[in-house]
Parts: C-alpha cells; sequence; structure tokens
C-alpha cells in the first residue's frame, strides 16, 4: 500500500528536505507548488499596484484637480501613465500569472496524478524571467520622464516617437518587460501542455481529464499560436523607439495600422486565454458544490477548441474605425458575431450543470455563480461592439471601458477568488472563515456593479477614453442623465464604490492572515468530497505530492451517480477502483 | 533527478521530443509574424527591388551561408542517427561540435557581410527594406547562437554518453533554424 | 526510392538534393524571366522545407496530432497575413489612399549587385 517513498527516483535535495535553507526552498525550488505560490504572490502584489493605480486615476476623473490622498496632483502625463500601466498590470502581470501560471502550475501535476512538472528547472526559469520582467515593469515608473502613457495598446506613432509619448526610457522599458513576460508564458505554457499530454496517470484519458486542466492547457496552446506576430512586432516597436527605425512610421514608408494588426492578432486570443482557466475554475466549483456532473462535458470541449480556433479570425473588430478596408470589417463583424455563439452555449451548459442540482451556497460557489452572471452581461454587451455600424459611434466611449471590465473582472478578480478559497484548504491545509469569505465577497461584487453600470451609461452620453479630464466638455458634463443624477455625479459614484470594494479588499487579506495564523490543519485532504485527483493529495500537498502515485478509473464529474446511492455517497473519486 | 512526470508519454511521444515540436510551433509564429510583415512591405513598395534596397544584398554570400546551413543539418541528423540508431555517443558529439561549427562559420560570413554593408551606408536605419533585413536576419541570427549554445551543452552530455535522446530533440531545433532560412534566402536575397 | 528511409546514405542523398535545389533557385533570377524567379525561389523553398521536414525532422514519423499542430499553425499565419496585408500592401482603396514616400537609397553607396 501506500509507502514512505514518494517517487521512484532519489531527488538530490529530497533527503534534505527538512533541512532545505530559505534561498533553497522559497526561492530557489523546482517544485511545482513552491512556483506557484511565486506567481501568486507576485501577481497580487501587482494586483495591489494596479489597483492603487485605479483609485489614484478614478479620483482624479471624479475630483478633477484635486489632490489624491496617498499620490497627489495627478497631471495629464500622469493620468495617461496610470490608465497604461494599469490596464498591462492587470492583463499580463495579475490575470495571467495568477490564472494560468499560478493555478495551472500548482493544479496541473495534481490534477493529472503526477509528481511535478516534467520541466521543473524550465519551470523555475519561467518564474525569474516573469519577476524579472516585473521589475523592469516597475522600473520604468522610476525613470526619468516616468512610465509610458501611450495606453496598454501602444499604438504607434505615439509609442514610437518619443518626442510625441515624452517617456524616452519608460516606452522603451515597458515594450521589454511586455516581451520578457512573454517569453516566461512560452516557457510555462510548454511545460503545462507537455505535463498535461504527456504525464497523466494510467487510465486517465483524454475525456477523464479535469475542465480546469484542459482549460489551463488550451489556453497556453492558444497563446503560443499567437503571441509571435506581436513579439515580432515588439521587436519592431522598440528599433522603431530606439534606432528610428520606420517600421511603424509613414514618413518612412512604414504603416502604423501593421503594429494594430500584430498587437491585435495576439490580443484577441489573449481575452480568451485568460477567459478560458476562469471558466475551467468555475467549472470544477459548480460541480462540487451542486452535486451533479457537468453537463456535457465533450461538448463543452469541443466548445472551446471550436472557440479557440474561432478566436483567431475576429481581430480587426478593434480597429473597426482605424481605417481597415470597410469589407475587412464586413468579414471580422460576421466572425466576432460567430464567437458569441460558443461562448452563450457553455453558459447555457454550466446552467444545466446547475439546474436541480444540491446547491450549497459555500463562498467558492458565490464566486462562481457571480462569475457567470457578470461576465454574461460583459458578453451581451460585446454584441454592439463586435458589429462595425454601433462600434462607429461606441468604439473608444466609455461603454467599451464598461464592457471589457464585465469580462475582465469576473476573469480575473472573481475568478481568481473562485480558485482561491475554493483551492485554499488544499494550498494551505486550512480551511478559510465562511463568514469574512461571504463579507468579502458581496462587499467586492456589490461595489463592481456600481463602479461599471453607471459606466455603460457615460459611454452611450458619448464620454471618450483616455480623457484626464471631463470640465472643458460641456456635453460631457451635463446633468439629470440618470435618476436625478448628472454625469459628473455617476463619475462620482463610480469613484466612491471603487473604494468601498477595495477597503473590503483588506476582508481578504484578514481572512488569509487569521487562516494561516491557525495552528492546526483542518481541512483534510478531501473537504468537500471532491472527485478530482488533487483531493487525494494530503493537504498540503508535500513533496512528490502523492505517497502513492494514484491510478484513474473514471472521468472527473461522477457526482450523485445512482450506483453510488446504494453506498450512501454522492460522489466517486476518479481514484476509487470501485 | 527527472521527476516520474518527465518520463511518462501518455501521448505517445517522448517529452522532450513533444516539447520541441511546439517550441517549434511557436516559432513558426514568431517567425511568420517577422516574415509575413516584410512580405506584405515588401510587396506595398515596388522600389525595394532595386539597388539601394534588396538589389544591393549579396546573393552570393546568401548562397554561401545557405549551403553551410544546409550542410550543418545534414551533420546534426548524422549525429542523431549515431545517438538514437548506433548508441554511440562521442560521434553524435563530434558530430555536434561540426553542426556548431557549421552555425559559426555561418555567423562568421554574416558579420562580414553586415560589415561591408554598413560600411556601405546600408545601415538598420537606410530604408525601411534595410531595417527589416536585420531584424528578419538578426532574430534567425539568435536562434542560431541560441541553437549552437544549447547543442554544445548537449554535446558535452553525449560525449560521455549521457542523454542520448537529447541530440534529436536539439536537431529538430536545429533544423528548424535552418528551414527559417531556407525562406530567408530567396525573400532576402534572390527576389530582386 | 531507397529502401531505407534512415540511415547516413539516406540522409547524404537528402542533402545532395537540397544543394542542387538550392543552385538551381540561386540560377532562376539569371534566366530574367521575373515569375519564373519567383516560382523557382519559392517553390524550391517549399520543396526543401518539406524534404527538411520529412527526412530530416521526421515530422511523418511522429505521431499525426504533430502534423496538425504545425499546420494549424502554418494556417493561422496565412489568416494573419490575409486580414493584414489589405492595408499593409494596397496604396488606395475604397475612398481612402496612402501617400506614396518613396524611400531613397543610401547616399554614398555606389552600385553593388548580387
Amino acid at each position: 500500500m501506500a509507502t514512505a517513498e514518494v517517487t521512484h527516483d532519489a531527488h538530490d535535495d529530497h533527503g534534505h528536505h527538512a533541512d532545505a535553507g530559505f534561498v533553497k526552498k522559497y526561492l530557489w525550488s523546482t517544485d511545482h507548488k513552491m512556483i506557484a505560490m511565486q506567481y501568486l504572490v507576485t501577481g497580487m502584489a501587482m494586483a495591489l499596484i494596479g489597483g492603487f493605480f485605479a483609485y489614484v486615476f478614478r479620483m482624479q476623473l471624479a475630483f478633477p484637480g484635486v489632490d489624491v490622498p496617498g499620490f497627489g496632483i495627478v497631471s495629464p502625463a500622469e493620468y495617461n501613465a496610470l490608465v497604461t500601466n494599469h490596464g498591462t498590470i492587470m492583463i499580463f502581470w495579475v490575470a495571467m500569472p495568477v490564472l494560468i501560471a499560478a493555478f495551472g502550475n500548482f493544479l496541473i501535476p495534481l490534477m493529472i496524478g503526477c509528481d511535478d512538472m516534467v520541466f521543473p528547472k524550465i519551470n523555475r526559469l519561467s518564474y525569474q524571467v516573469f519577476l524579472l520582467s516585473a521589475i523592469v515593469l516597475v522600473s520604468s515608473f522610476f525613470v526619468q520622464g516616468g512610465g509610458f502613457g501611450g495606453a496598454w495598446t501602444a499604438y504607434p506613432p505615439l509609442s514610437a516617437v518619443s518626442a510625441y509619448n515624452l517617456t524616452p526610457l519608460g516606452s522603451t522599458l515597458w515594450v521589454v518587460a511586455v516581451a520578457l513576460e512573454f517569453v516566461a508564458f512560452l516557457l510555462g505554457g510548454i511545460n503545462f501542455i507537455t505535463t498535461a499530454m504527456n504525464s497523466r496517470a494510467p487510465g486517465m484519458r483524454l475525456y477523464d481529464i479535469p475542465m480546469a486542466v484542459w482549460m489551463i492547457v488550451v489556453a497556453s496552446i492558444l497563446f503560443m499560436a499567437s503571441v509571435g506576430p506581436l513579439i515580432a512586432g515588439a521587436i519592431m516597436l522598440i528599433f522603431d523607439q530606439t534606432l528610428h527605425t520606420g517600421f511603424f512610421d509613414p514618413a518612412k514608408g512604414g504603416d502604423p495600422v501593421l503594429w494594430q494588426h500584430l498587437f491585435w492578432f495576439f490580443g484577441h486570443p489573449e481575452v480568451y486565454v485568460v477567459l478560458l482557466p476562469a471558466l475551467g475554475f468555475v467549472a470544477e466549483i459548480i460541480t462540487t458544490f451542486s452535486r451533479k456532473p457537468l453537463f456535457a462535458y465533450r461538448t463543452v470541449l469541443y466548445t472551446v477548441f471550436g472557440t479557440g480556433i474561432l478566436s483567431f479570425t475576429v481581430w480587426a473588430h478593434h480597429q473597426f474605425i482605424s481605417g481597415i478596408d470597410p469589407r475587412m470589417a464586413h468579414i471580422f463583424t460576421i466572425t466576432t458575431l460567430l464567437i458569441s455563439v460558443p461562448i452563450a452555449e457553455m453558459m447555457f451548459v454550466y446552467i444545466a450543470t446547475l439546474y436541480r442540482g444540491s446547491i450549497t451556497l459555500t463562498t467558492p460557489m458565490l464566486w462562481a455563480l457571480a462569475f457567470l452572471g457578470e461576465f454574461l452581461i460583459g458578453g451581451v454587451t460585446g454584441i454592439f461592439l463586435g458589429a462595425s455600424g454601433p462600434d462607429i459611434f461606441y468604439h473608444d466611449t466609455y461603454f467599451v471601458l464598461a464592457h471589457f471590465h464585465y469580462t475582465f473582472f469576473p476573469i480575473a478578480i472573481i475568478g481568481s477568488f473562485a480558485g482561491l478559497t475554493y483551492w485554499w484548504p488544499k494550498i494551505t491545509g486550512k480551511m478559510m472563515n465562511e463568514t469574512l469569505g461571504k463579507i468579502h465577497f458581496w462587499g467586492t461584487v456589490i461595489p463592481f456593479n456600481l463602479i461599471f453600470l453607471p459606466l455603460f451609461v457615460l459611454g452611450q452620453l458619448g464620454q471618450h477614453r483616455r480623457i484626464y479630464s471631463y470640465e472643458g466638455f460641456g456635453e460631457l458634463m451635463r446633468d439629470d442623465v440618470l435618476l436625478g443624477m448628472g454625469m459628473q455625479d455617476l463619475r462620482i459614484l463610480a469613484t466612491t464604490a471603487l473604494v468601498v470594494m477595495l477597503a473590503f479588499q483588506f476582508v481578504f487579506f484578514l481572512n488569509v492572515f487569521l487562516t494561516l495564523r491557525k495552528k492546526e490543519k483542518d481541512a483534510g485532504s478531501n473537504p468537500y468530497d471532491a472527485n478530482s485527483l488533487e483531493w487525494l493529495a494530503p493537504s498540503p500537498p508535500g513533496h512528490g505530492n502523492f505517497a502513492e502515485l494514484p491510478t484513474v478509473y473514471r472521468g472527473p464529474y461522477e457526482y450523485s451517480h445512482p450506483d453510488r446511492k446504494a453506498k450512501g455517497t454522492d460522489f466517486w473519486p476518479q481514484w476509487e477502483k470501485e | 533527478m527527472r521527476p516520474v512526470a518527465t518520463t511518462r508519454s501518455t501521448s505517445g511521444m517522448t517529452t522532450g521530443r513533444l516539447a520541441v515540436w511546439w517550441v517549434i510551433c511557436s516559432e513558426i509564429v514568431i517567425f511568420g509574424g517577422i516574415l509575413g510583415s516584410y512580405i506584405m512591405s515588401r510587396i506595398a513598395h515596388d522600389g525595394w527591388g532595386h539597388i539601394g534596397f534588396a538589389g544591393s544584398t549579396n546573393a552570393y554570400i546568401g548562397l554561401t551561408n545557405t549551403f553551410v546551413l544546409l550542410t550543418s543539418s545534414l551533420f546534426a541528423v548524422l549525429g542523431h542517427y549515431a545517438a538514437e540508431h548506433e548508441q554511440d555517443g562521442p560521434k553524435a558529439a563530434r558530430y555536434l561540435y561540426l553542426t556548431a561549427g557549421g552555425g559559426g562559420l555561418f555567423l562568421c560570413i554574416k558579420a562580414f557581410e553586415w560589415t561591408t554593408e554598413i560600411g556601405h551606408g546600408l545601415t538598420i536605419t537606410a530604408n525601411n527594406f534595410w531595417s527589416f533585413y536585420y531584424v528578419a536576419a538578426g532574430v534567425h541570427a539568435s536562434h542560431v547562437i541560441a541553437g549552437m549554445i544549447i547543442m554544445l551543452i548537449v554535446a558535452q552530455r553525449a560525449k560521455k554518453n549521457l542523454d542520448l535522446h537529447r541530440v534529436e530533440l536539439v536537431g529538430v531545433y536545429w533544423h528548424f533554424v535552418d528551414l527559417v532560412w531556407i525562406f530567408l534566402f530567396p525573400l532576402l536575397y534572390i527576389a530582386k | 526510392m531507397s529502401d531505407e528511409t534512415h540511415g547516413p546514405a539516406h540522409y547524404k542523398k537528402i542533402w545532395a538534393l537540397l544543394v542542387v535545389l538550392l543552385a538551381i533557385s540561386f540560377l532562376g533570377p539569371f534566366v530574367g524571366i521575373h515569375w519564373l524567379t519567383l516560382a523557382t525561389a519559392f517553390g524550391i523553398a517549399i520543396w526543401k522545407a518539406w524534404l527538411v521536414l520529412k527526412n530530416f525532422m521526421h515530422i511523418t514519423a511522429q505521431p499525426r496530432f504533430v502534423s496538425y499542430m504545425v499546420a494549424t499553425c502554418l494556417v493561422f499565419m496565412l489568416l494573419f497575413y490575409a486580414g493584414t496585408a489589405g492595408d499593409v500592401m494596397k496604396h488606395s482603396g475604397d475612398q481612402w489612399y496612402k501617400p506614396q514616400v518613396e524611400q531613397s537609397a543610401p547616399v554614398g553607396h555606389h552600385g553593388e549587385h548580387e
């Protein structure tokens, strides 16, 4: 039965595990769980920075010209740098490291029943490159001229010519940081894909793989297949910035629209890269807490593949009014509207999974349900933007901004909290406090809606993006546009809601602190009576994960199976033989 | 030591080989982005075929370099054969050294070529053709350098009959680098 | 066809073929017919690429999905080209035009041919 030796090979550092110094254990580890934590901590630290930036620029918008507590007066250039880096950080240094790198690293080997990633040293290298990229980005804020302020989309000529962007050093550091982040995720992606394809437990067929794993793997594939052109573009942009080549300079025969295509060819699949892991976590959570199988596993899988492929055909909907050929706009309208179909279908599948389930509203379940509701709003508002006609009006208004926050926030924030609260017992061995969890949940989700619903209204009224103050625009300072509130009142409402939401994040950190402080590891290996392999390992899993590497006998969603009712249980773990 | 994870091969391929092919796929889209951008820019500018633009690249040097890389690819696959079918580590290592040597020769010729061109004012900022020329060939050259380094590391182990499976893997990567050049050659040197 | 798709003899044969093809593609421009040059240059490049993929990289000896992965990435590149070239390659279209900027050949440069 269970033996003391966790793997067949003697690990060099295994015998010294108890003696591993701080550096070897926490900074130089090749263990996928430790690397996952490194990514998680870095991602959360960057989230604090990105969130702080949002606080500052929203204060500026609500109270233009007023000294922002904790920052000072916001100049127009600083405003641009804040919004640029807020977006850049949230996508590349929060959503991706937390959803893909942290959870991917932690979960994949556990969920497929092996002892680590296939290339532990490359895994470590990927984090180190990632950390370097974060340092390079943060350093860009402190150089002369300050951080890059040309929007996360970095369109030339603004991004290429320092006479325009006024941040000669910051712009280049920004591009270099993004390029390094890409390298880190290419390295990481190889690990996720290869491990999931090759290292599954005996008996785990493709259709027995948990959705969380599939989603992270498909996301990694989408990333790898789409980032190339942007890497090419980044190289060209760096040369335009530093050596004054003319790749994107019309005066030298270049074309700024080329950058846009290079950027968005990646930029669109990228949103599915971050969406898929969040969808995966939601699948795990709703099946566990409704005690029901995932409705139509294979349909979900094929839908995800189809969405992934389709996501490569929609990119120019970001460029409808940038001067692209209008006939291309027709084509991209059709493909963009088409892609809403598989995603809508996923929603229906998830609802069908919940239907008539035995639902327990634990904190992770609340986050998962909130994801579905909020993402739905994000998704349907995208339809207005995906059609080139209405987009002529909506492009670059706050309608777009509200749309993508109704998609990105569920993905990056709700998805992360869903995953964290769900797998926390496995990661730490301790249960989180449910009451604090629920307070944090409501304190995040309700204010979230109060931030962004007003922004839909403001966008509809014509408020354009990336403007540091609307005081000079009479038509954007109108009174009584919604329930007696004027446009500026709506801005103040959004900002107030943001401050409230940020304040409630303290509840989460309090929960983390209190949980970690607990002496006893009260979770046990399977506190939720869940089916997937990670719940076989101890909480937290030790080096090598499993006392004995498991064999798999069925899929991961065998909840409330009639055959098991006779035995009095409503779940059927993948690792149990009969 | 290697985790158990690395030794499994549920996909039907060994882990290393599977990983290398994924790397190749990601490199296809990187070079595809660079070359695609170049091709469409080239077609947009009729004048790029003339002297001062592509007309001034040295097709003889390009020809030589293509020959060098093709030959180094031959050495790479011979090294693979020695490692896999003959289990002869030292022989495979010798072939790898020859392959890396080919890469080194390629880089030397390129250094000579670029020095000459720069001396004639054909710098990266001379015009957009030359910007693409240096970026495309430069990114390719950086992959040649990376390949050489990895190859030498693999050869060091192979010499002692260790990790012979890696000879094939680094070879596959090297063939891809050769493949990119097979397209760069006509794009930069023949189409004038 | 050799009876062995592996082995030094086979690899050297492929190498010889690659070199011959290289020579042909190099000589193409000397014939002077523009479309022929392009056909030889790029047609041969594709042929050579296939020879390397099949005989050196052994792509056909791998599980099928490897070929699909590679083909998919190539298709994505065609997709990228199709979506982008329309804007970058053209100088004018329906109700728009790009001011034609003719760049100069570098100064102080003497005609250096091929």
